[in-house]
């Protein structure tokens, strides 16, 4: 079977899992495959400003935070999530995009650090500004949304509501990393010298990458809110930032399918490992630790570098056998 | 013949040192103009102060007549400027083919027009026409990185003509390619100027390269010009011959 027909197959695979697997799942197991979807989202915004832009940040948690406060507050006074989640992505986007500025003076680690000092910021904001946020109690009674005439009260409804949102994004995010704009994001990542000999203007580029990366974040947090029906300022700390940079990561930086890889992992592994009971933590840790020694490009790095060297070796067997009969014909 | 490039006076300073002490020069349309020089002369940081790379401490550059000294390089190759780099800059996670759609893409459309209109902008035909043109038609498909490094090199100066400039700055366009490439590329540079009237400044160390492929040569020593003239003249100029090309 070729590669594309298998990744065909195996995406129609899973989709069929999505659609009809949670039928048979518990209330708790469609709200971790809800949860993987939220997560999915924030992790693919990262990874459009991360893997595919290579802008360092780790404020993602921090968008998702402000989506899930900008909606919470609007669905609370009677905003329909849709609504609620466009003002979040757009209010994202504007941050986002203003976050984007000091990259275009700083990079690397020292990007990291004043992305690091947004989330903090948004984080006292989060906990401090009790008027808005309601503090340390956070905001209770988040309504689900409705979708047409349905309500998404339920457990299963919601998670179709979500798979939708992710549906579309998905669509989005495909379309966006196979356009030029995508091809300029991975120049950027490369060598933004030489993407500027060529005309590409870094510059926008980066607040774009930011802007875009930045409003997933508060796509996801605008289902983030209505899923757990409660947001407090802990869930929007920073570790929060740092376990969708460790799914981008994991699953695979500047891969399509690696923020949906990273996040699976990242939700599902430690459950799966409930088991090991006090042991889970340590073993997901290790399990991480081994796979960056082992690639530090993900686990989608591993099945790449696995289909660049077959391709190489046919490549180099079909130009050796061209040399032979180029020489046979000589003499 | 028009100037295309007119080069005054540009100085670079990084502290006390100057890596361009006042370099004048003019390029008219349709030449190709190359400069030589020992190692540190200051050719690249030339280039690079050119090329908005770097901000000259002193001097102006004008194209076309119109000042561009300060110019952004992403708005100068807007403007018809393409360059390559003394290193090889492709992507190489990208194949042949896409490397040249990457470099003429930003010449197509607007920002709009790039994230919602064709993948390849268009530009899958033109790719495939430079692809030809520079012997590479069997690399089509290949990613860069898997090339050898003079099948790189040649990719690298073509993605500098995939958005068809009129002038194209070539940073030792030569170095490290074997003989048979470095007259494939010789030809193919020869004939862009021929049938396009593209315009080149050419740095490069190998002599008969720059000799046979030059109109006029300029020879930078110490930041500064030693001397401009025909190929021929400056093969023959005893300041030369003692500065840089040796008995």
């Amino acid at each position: 079977m070729k590669l594309s027909a298998f990744a065909i197959v195996a995406s129609l695979v899973v989709a069929l899992g999505l659609l009809v697997g949670p039928i048979f799942l518990s209330d708790y197991g469609r709200y971790i495959l809800s949860m993987w979807i939220v997560m999915s989202i924030a992790a693919i915004g990262l990874n459009l400003t991360l893997g595919y832009a290579g802008q360092v940040s780790l404020a993602q948690g921090a968008f998702m935070g402000v989506g899930a406060y900008v909606s919470a507050l609007m669905t609370i006074h009677g905003w329909p999530l849709p609504v609620a989640m466009l003002t979040s992505a757009l209010v994202c986007l504007v941050l986002g995009w203003m976050l984007g500025y000091p990259a275009l003076r700083v990079q690397h680690h020292y990007l990291a650090f004043v992305t690091l000092a947004f989330a903090s910021l948004a984080f006292l904001i989060f906990r401090n500004e009790e008027w808005i946020t309601g503090g340390v109690d956070g905001l209770a009674n988040i309504p689900r949304p409705y979708f047409l005439w349905m309500a998404t009260d339920g457990s299963l409804a919601f998670y179709y509501y979500c798979l939708g949102v992710l549906g579309l994004i998905a669509l989005g995010y495909y379309g966006l990393v196979r356009s030029p704009w995508g091809r300029a994001f991975l120049a950027l990542r490369e060598n933004p010298v030489r993407a500027m000999s060529l005309g590409i203007d870094t510059r926008r580029y980066i607040l774009v990458a930011f802007a875009i990366g930045s409003a997933l974040g508060g796509v996801a947090g605008s289902l983030f809110a209505p899923l757990v029906q409660f947001v407090e300022p802990p869930a929007f700390a920073v570790d929060l930032s740092l376990k969708l940079l460790l799914m981008v990561i994991v699953g695979g930086s500047g891969f399509y399918f690696g923020p949906f890889l990273g996040a699976l992992i990242a939700v599902l592994l430690p459950e799966w490992l409930r088991f090991t009971q006090g042991y889970y933590l340590m073993l997901y840790a290790f399990f991480v630790m081994l796979l960056l020694v082992i690639s530090p490009s993900g686990i989608l790095g591993i099945a790449d570098k696995w289909i660049t060297d077959r391709k190489t070796r046919v490549a180099s067997a079909a130009r050796a056998a061209t040399a032979s009969a180029f020489e046979e014909t000589k003499q | 013949m028009s100037k295309v490039l007119e080069v005054s006076n540009i100085q670079k300073r990084f502290g006390g040192i100057y890596a361009v002490n006042g370099v004048s020069f003019d390029v008219h349309e349709g030449e190709i103009l190359g400069i030589i020089g020992p190692n540190g002369c200051g050719k690249s940081t030339l280039f690079n102060c050119i090329l908005g790379q770097l901000q000259p401490t002193e001097g102006e550059v004008k194209l076309d007549g119109k000042v561009v000294t300060g110019l952004r390089p992403c708005d100068l190759n807007r403007l018809g400027v393409s360059r390559t780099f003394q290193l090889l800059q492709v992507f190489p996670q990208l194949t042949v083919r896409e490397n040249l759609i990457l470099a003429a893409q930003e010449h197509k459309g607007n920002m709009a027009t790039r994230l919602i209109g064709k993948r390849d902008a268009g530009l899958t035909g033109d790719a495939d026409q430079m692809i030809g043109f520079f012997k590479l038609a069997h690399l089509a498909d290949e990613r860069a990185g898997g090339l050898s490094y003079g099948q790189q090199k040649l990719l690298d100066a073509a993605m500098a003509f995939m958005s068809g400039p009129r002038l194209v700055l070539l940073d030792e366009p030569a170095g490290g390619v074997n003989l048979t490439m470095l007259e494939n590329l010789k030809e193919r540079l020869q004939a862009i100027n021929k049938e396009q009237g593209a315009t080149f400044v050419v740095i490069e160390h190998n002599m008969d390269f720059v000799m046979s492929l030059c109109t006029r040569v300029l020879v930078l020593a110490e930041g500064k010009v030693l001397a401009e003239g025909l190929p021929a003249e400056i093969r023959a100029n005893p300041k030369v011959i003692e500065a840089y090309l040796g008995h």
